[in-house]
């Protein structure tokens, strides 16, 4: 815990304390970078995580956060995948209500992250994922510095009209599993028509990680996040 | 002290970590021992055992906490009337989830030195009772704090898990407020007498079953709830 209300910091965010998104640690140094990765159910976060984990273990340090509906599936898919060793993956319990832990009460997160820094740290960034929620499921900005929302081409291309919270305002929107477009019959012109007007300027990536370095767009952006954090 | 304060502390919203609980809720709808709001195997005998046993300890510590009994001696004494090693971990996540909401909402001395002293949490009655100090409330507060969460956390958790009717629930704990006040005061006498006569004074009423219970839903492999 980091709430000294002694502590010099010097950019923290207003308030008493800086709770949450302080940007420093006890000790005065910088925290690691923490990104949210959300969306509906089965879209791919998952899966984007490892992918990420296995682009950027190499160069960064690395943990992740996840928020599972009911059981520990996600944690163990990536304990299995071995993308991180096990001590770097943290699973929360969200009494079956991720989008509770992830925005609305989120002190279960913040000790995770921070017991994570304390423990394999220093980190250079944490991804959280949620578990797959609805199409309002948003991070709250005291848990993650930035937010990709995740959804795909077969859970219908009317999505990006919908619109809705994540859609909409996540820093990043991610159109997953383009390889399937074909299959189930999803416009991928019309979704990326759709993004950029739901979306006003903000960016949106198209990725299939079935295909060799599918997330490297994504490992991008995130490389371009840290760069504007360490700055 | 002010009103609006205690509604702030005690609203089921205030971000402290406890939707992810279920107060043994989930365990006994498993085993069958919840099946309904009322009857034999209904939410509100399942809350009116919880409210005198671990409720009322519960209530006792928040009690004396709020009073300015030793917050370190209270931990000890949680410790010792919780015999469920699960349910003391849960206490002490939800301890350490209550300091930091507690701490950003009223920052206090007494709070900070607490993390301190417990930085993966103190038992979440102890923080309570401070976080109620911090707050400008007294004994009476805490405890009411303590008291009703201890009932309408299963409450909601039996809503998800049942999907019980929820005003069937919700009127489970109005039923149940008259047996809340007098839990209360219990509680607040026997903070007072910790203050003179130190923690033996506290209750150490304890519901075998929910600490076993406890004990066998956190080693289930797919659950609801942590606890
Ligand atoms: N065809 C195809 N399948 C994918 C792609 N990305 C992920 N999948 C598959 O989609 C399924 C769901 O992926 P996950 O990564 O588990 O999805 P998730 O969003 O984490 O799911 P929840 O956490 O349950 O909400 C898995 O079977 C993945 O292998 C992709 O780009 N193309
Ligand atoms: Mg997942």
């Amino acid at each position: 815990m980091h709430l000294d209300h002694t502590h010099p910091h010097t950019d923290r965010h207003d308030g008493p304390s800086g709770v949450s998104a302080d940007a420093h640690r006890p000790d005065g140094t910088r925290r690691a970078l923490r990104i949210g990765l959300g969306g509906p159910v089965g879209s791919g976060k998952t899966a984007t995580v490892a992918a990420l984990c296995r682009a950027l273990r190499a160069e960064l340090s690395l943990a992740v956060v996840t928020n599972d509906i009911y059981t520990r599936e996600d944690a163990d898919f990536l304990l299995r995948e071995a993308v991180l060793p096990a001590e770097r993956i943290t699973a929360v319990e969200t009494g079956a209500c991720p989008h509770t832990a992830i925005r609305d009460d989120i002190s279960a997160n913040l000790e995770a992250v921070e017991d994570l820094e304390d423990e394999v740290g220093p980190l250079d960034l944490v991804l959280v994922e949620s578990g797959g929620d609805n199409l309002t499921a948003t991070f709250s900005r005291g848990l993650v510095d930035a937010q990709i929302f995740v959804i795909d081409v077969a859970g219908g291309d009317d999505i990006p009209r919908k619109g809705g919270p994540g859609v909409t305002t996540a820093d990043l929107l991610v159109v997953n599993k383009t390889d399937l477009a074909p299959h189930v019959g999803s416009d991928l012109a019309r979704m990326a028509a759709d993004a950029k007007a739901q979306r006003a300027g903000l960016p949106v990536v198209f990725q299939s990680l079935r295909s060799e370095d599918g997330v490297s767009a994504v490992a991008a952006w995130v490389r371009g996040q840290l760069a504007a954090w360490t700055a | 002290m002010t009103r609006a304060a205690l509604l702030v502390l005690a609203d089921g919203r205030f971000p402290a970590g406890g939707h992810a609980h279920s107060g043994g809720a989930e365990a006994a709808v498993k085993a069958g021992r919840i099946t309904g709001a009322s009857g034999a195997a209904g939410l509100e005998e399942f809350c009116q055992g919880r409210l005198h046993t671990a409720g009322l300890v519960s209530a006792g510590l928040a009690a004396a906490a709020a009073l300015g009994a030793d917050p370190v001696e209270l931990d000890g004494a949680a410790d010792a009337r919780t015999p469920s090693a699960a349910l003391r971990v849960a206490a002490r996540k939800l301890g350490r989830q209550l300091m930091r909401a507690a701490r950003a909402t009223w920052p206090s001395g007494e709070l900070d030195a607490l993390a301190r002293e417990f930085p993966k949490g103190a038992h979440q009655p102890v923080v309570l009772g401070l976080a109620a100090r911090a707050a400008g409330l007294g004994a009476e507060d805490a405890a009411y704090c303590s008291v009703y969460e201890c009932v309408s956390g299963p409450a909601t958790a039996t809503v998800r898990l049942l999907s019980l009717d929820p005003f069937e629930a919700t009127g489970v704990l109005a039923r149940l407020a008259p047996e809340m006040d007098v839990v209360v005061r219990r509680a607040v006498e026997a903070g007072r007498r910790c203050v003179d006569e130190g923690v033996d004074a506290l209750p150490a009423g304890s519901a075998p079953l929910l600490e076993i219970s406890a004990e066998v839903h956190a080693g289930w492999p797919v659950r609801l709830f942590a606890s």
